[in-house]
């Protein structure tokens, strides 16, 4: 969390801790006022009205809350939702979820650079669409998806357009009006604001658009989303917006350098493949897999000084292959060897030499010891040896 | 102006030594405690042995302890599982419910998920305990009870075991609201027959934006998440956990548990002074609830005669630095009269001036004094 958020957090806490909702006393009124200027400058961000949006515990229940949301208000319309295979769990497991409620959902397949294709998903639109789920950035690989076409493609259809766009807001320029967005998850804790706050952003105009509560309540949040604001979490996500409004653009480019850096560096190792689309990507993250390595041998070897990971936070305490990377065509040797690196404000150019080198040395060093590393070098086609069968 | 807080039931101040616990994960420890690397088995650490602590303190496992966004998140949660996992078809609740509860339940009424009734209330406007053991010995479905344990706009206290008993007799599902009692009351769930109860931690001097939710390990196998994406919270909660809030939460209990007898010693006396001074000084005020006898230590409702005086009590209190509140916080935006008040007394609460005060280990009887007096030149 950066500094600047903590401090304009920390009088909510102990001094100003009032409940937003008392109306009848200043302790309710300034925390009131904090959550109202706090919302102005999420709405600023992403080119929103203040009133379009929801405060929620965080991305997850706002992905909840538009997905569920929308399904259960936009009932006599239809039941089908069309979203990717590689979206975020929060979005992959509560259209499960719709499915087992009567929905329909339809997973449209990625190319093997991790955009959608644009002619499918016009062509998956069905009389019973609602809802296009499509996230901004991926979480895994950085890729961007044509926002402002699949939009064109929703309102041409007179269907919605939902986005998680963790992993964008505040990180690339996004606006709501001019992506033609009707939905839009985010949180705080992705752009250097406090865990345990995120939003939903809701359209009220052309066209307005409603979701069913998914928290019943005292009617906070205009009805939507019920139960006692998180105050300090509030003013520090307001904050943390204002911030990354300020700084983005420079951010951006000094991080896209350093990633490109990092990438071309790592790019020189033989059997090195950056997966996703390379033009279309958010500019501080790469997700490389270097054949013949094991993604979790490879952070074991240098794990207690470089955080990174080998698939999204939420599955990777699992050892299963990243569903992203299976999702672009990739085997599972080539999942397996993936490892992904999230560069951030705090990330210097001397970490980034420090890890350009361990990381060749352990790539190295992991080769050397491996029996198929020893066969590929000496020009054996791994895809027509017969293995023993135990 | 200095100003006097007795509207401890909406929020707390946050106890400096819970920000202090909280500081080290505002900071250097933000891992995502999902993430394998050190940063992240950290806090996972954090999380886990903030568990340890809210389970110990109630009496229960540390796997059957979920932390939400709050209470409202909790009953959601609850109510949901209940109808939809586990199979209740009929929920028997109470007009007197917080908001949480009430409006869950009237969505799932409205979706003809289940069926619902109400619980007739006693004239202190406590649980009909009769008439639950009866409703439930007519019901022929699976059903859930879901009662509050204390009031937060009376405080009037429900019986919880007696409550679990009759329920565990007609083999019931049993949500219990416990916002405004957990962190003011001792728990022993290991020896309550309840299914679910929830917590929130700024009820306590804890932090906003996280609470708990307590799940019975023998239904807990059957409960699906509410919030789904992630596998958090044992794939029983998604999202990213609110670090700081947890490890607040579980520091805010732990504080509160250590200085129960004290604090609850010292805050009933000040709320028994005060519903004396009120008697006293002004004739024609009514108790609210039952206020001598089965009802939080924090809370005190009273109404004042509606007149040309009282009419603008609540303003007028405010203007003079005096914070109290007219029903909860959730409702206080309205106009109208709480749901509570109406409900207790049947309807007949039109010429009544409701204004609850209640009280933390910071109020004093001096301030419980200033109040009274700037009361006598208001009314």
């Amino acid at each position: 969390m950066d500094p600047r958020v903590l401090e304009a957090m920390l009088p909510y806490f102990v001094e100003k801790f009032g409940n937003a909702a008392s109306r009848n006393h200043s302790f309710g009124w300034v925390a009131e006022e904090a959550v109202d200027y706090a919302r102005e400058q999420i709405a600023k961000l992403i080119g929103a009205d203040p009133k379009e949006i929801i405060l929620t515990s965080g991305a997850t229940e706002a992905d909840n809350l538009a997905l569920k949301g929308v399904f259960e208000m936009y009932a006599t319309k239809g039941n089908h939702i069309i979203t990717a295979t590689t979206e975020h769990k929060a979005v992959l497991d509560t259209c499960k979820h719709i499915e087992k409620m009567g929905g329909q959902v339809t997973y449209l397949e990625v190319q093997p650079d991790g955009l959608i294709d644009l002619k499918q998903l016009e062509a998956a639109i069905t009389d019973k669409t609602i809802l296009i789920s499509i996230m901004y950035g991926n979480n895994e690989i950085g890729v961007i998806q044509p926002v402002k076409e699949i939009s064109a493609i929703a309102r041409k259809h007179g269907v919605l357009f939902f986005t998680d766009a963790t992993q964008a807001v505040g990180k690339i320029p996004v606006d709501v009006q001019a992506d033609g967005i009707d939905l839009m998850a985010f949180s705080a804790h992705k752009m250097y604001g406090p865990k345990g706050v995120g939003a939903l952003y809701v359209r009220r105009k052309n066209p307005r658009v409603k979701v069913t509560a998914q928290m019943d309540g005292g009617g906070h949040e205009r009805g939507m989303r019920s139960g006692t604001m998180n105050v300090p979490g509030i003013v520090g996500f307001g904050k943390a917006c204002e911030i990354a409004m300020n700084e983005m653009e420079a951010e951006g480019k000094r991080l896209s350098i350093l990633r490109d850096k990092l990438e071309n560096a790592l790019m020189e190792l033989e059997e090195a493949y950056v997966n996703g689309n390379i033009q279309h990507r958010l500019p501080h993250v790469c997700n490389i897999s270097f054949k013949y390595v094991e993604g979790e041998g490879l952070m074991m070897g240098f794990n207690k000084n470089i955080a990174v990971s080998s698939g999204s936070a939420c599955t990777s305490a699992s050892l299963e292959p990243s569903y992203v990377l299976k999702a672009l065509g990739l085997g599972d040797d080539l999942a397996h060897s993936s490892l992904r690196f999230g560069l951030g404000r705090y990330t210097t150019e001397a970490e980034i030499d420090f890890t350009i080198d361990a990381i060749k040395t352990t790539v190295l060093k992991l080769r050397e010891m491996s029996p198929l590393w020893e066969m590929f070098k000496e020009g054996i086609d791994l895809n027509t040896i017969e293995w023993a069968h135990h | 102006m200095s100003r006097i807080y007795f509207d401890n039931a909406a929020t707390t101040a946050l106890d400096s030594e819970v920000l202090d616990a909280m500081m080290p994960f505002l900071t250097e420890k933000f891992g995502n405690p999902s993430s394998v690397y050190s940063y992240g088995r950290e806090t996972k650490l954090a999380i886990e042995n903030a568990r340890k602590t809210v389970a110990k303190i109630l009496n229960c496992t540390p796997a059957e302890i979920f932390f939400t966004s709050g209470g409202t998140e909790s009953t959601n949660t609850a109510i949901n599982a209940a109808v939809r996992d586990l199979g209740c078809k009929h929920i028997i609740t109470s007009p007197l419910e917080h908001h949480a509860t009430l409006h869950t339940v009237e969505h799932m009424e409205h979706f003809g998920h289940a069926t619902l009734s109400y619980v007739k209330l006693t004239d202190k406007g406590h649980i009909d305990m009769a008439d639950l053991e009866q409703q439930l010995a007519n019901s022929n479905t699976k059903t859930l009870v879901t009662l509050m344990h204390a009031n937060n706009e009376i405080g009037n206290i429900m019986d919880i075991k007696a409550v679990g008993e009759l329920c565990r007799k007609y083999d019931a599902i049993f949500h219990s609201d416990t916002v405004q009692t957990v962190g003011h009351y001792p728990f022993d769930l290991k020896n309550t027959y309840v299914h679910f109860i929830n917590g929130a931690g700024h009820k306590f001097h804890g932090p906003k934006g996280v609470g708990m939710l307590y799940v019975n390990e023998n239904v807990l196998g059957s409960i699906k998440p509410y919030l789904t994406g992630g596998a958090q919270e044992r794939n029983m909660r998604a999202g990213t956990e609110n670090l700081y809030g947890i490890v607040g939460f579980a520091k805010a209990l732990e504080l509160a548990t250590a200085r129960y007898e004290q604090d609850s010693t010292y805050i009933n006396e000040l709320k028994q002074y005060m519903a004396d001074r009120l008697k006293e000084h002004f004739s024609g005020v009514t108790y609210n609830g039952d206020t001598r006898g089965n009802s939080l230590y924090t809370v005190l409702n009273v109404s004042f005669p509606m007149n040309e005086k009282t009419d603008m009590l609540l303003f007028n209190l405010d203007i003079a630095g005096i914070c109290v509140s007219g029903g909860s916080a959730c409702t206080s935006g309205a106009s109208s009269v709480s749901h509570v008040i109406k409900a207790i007394y049947n309807g007949q609460s039109a010429q009544m001036v409701p204004i609850r005060f209640s009280f933390c280990r910071h109020n004093t009887k001096e301030e419980v004094d200033a109040v009274v007096e700037k009361l006598k030149t208001l009314i």
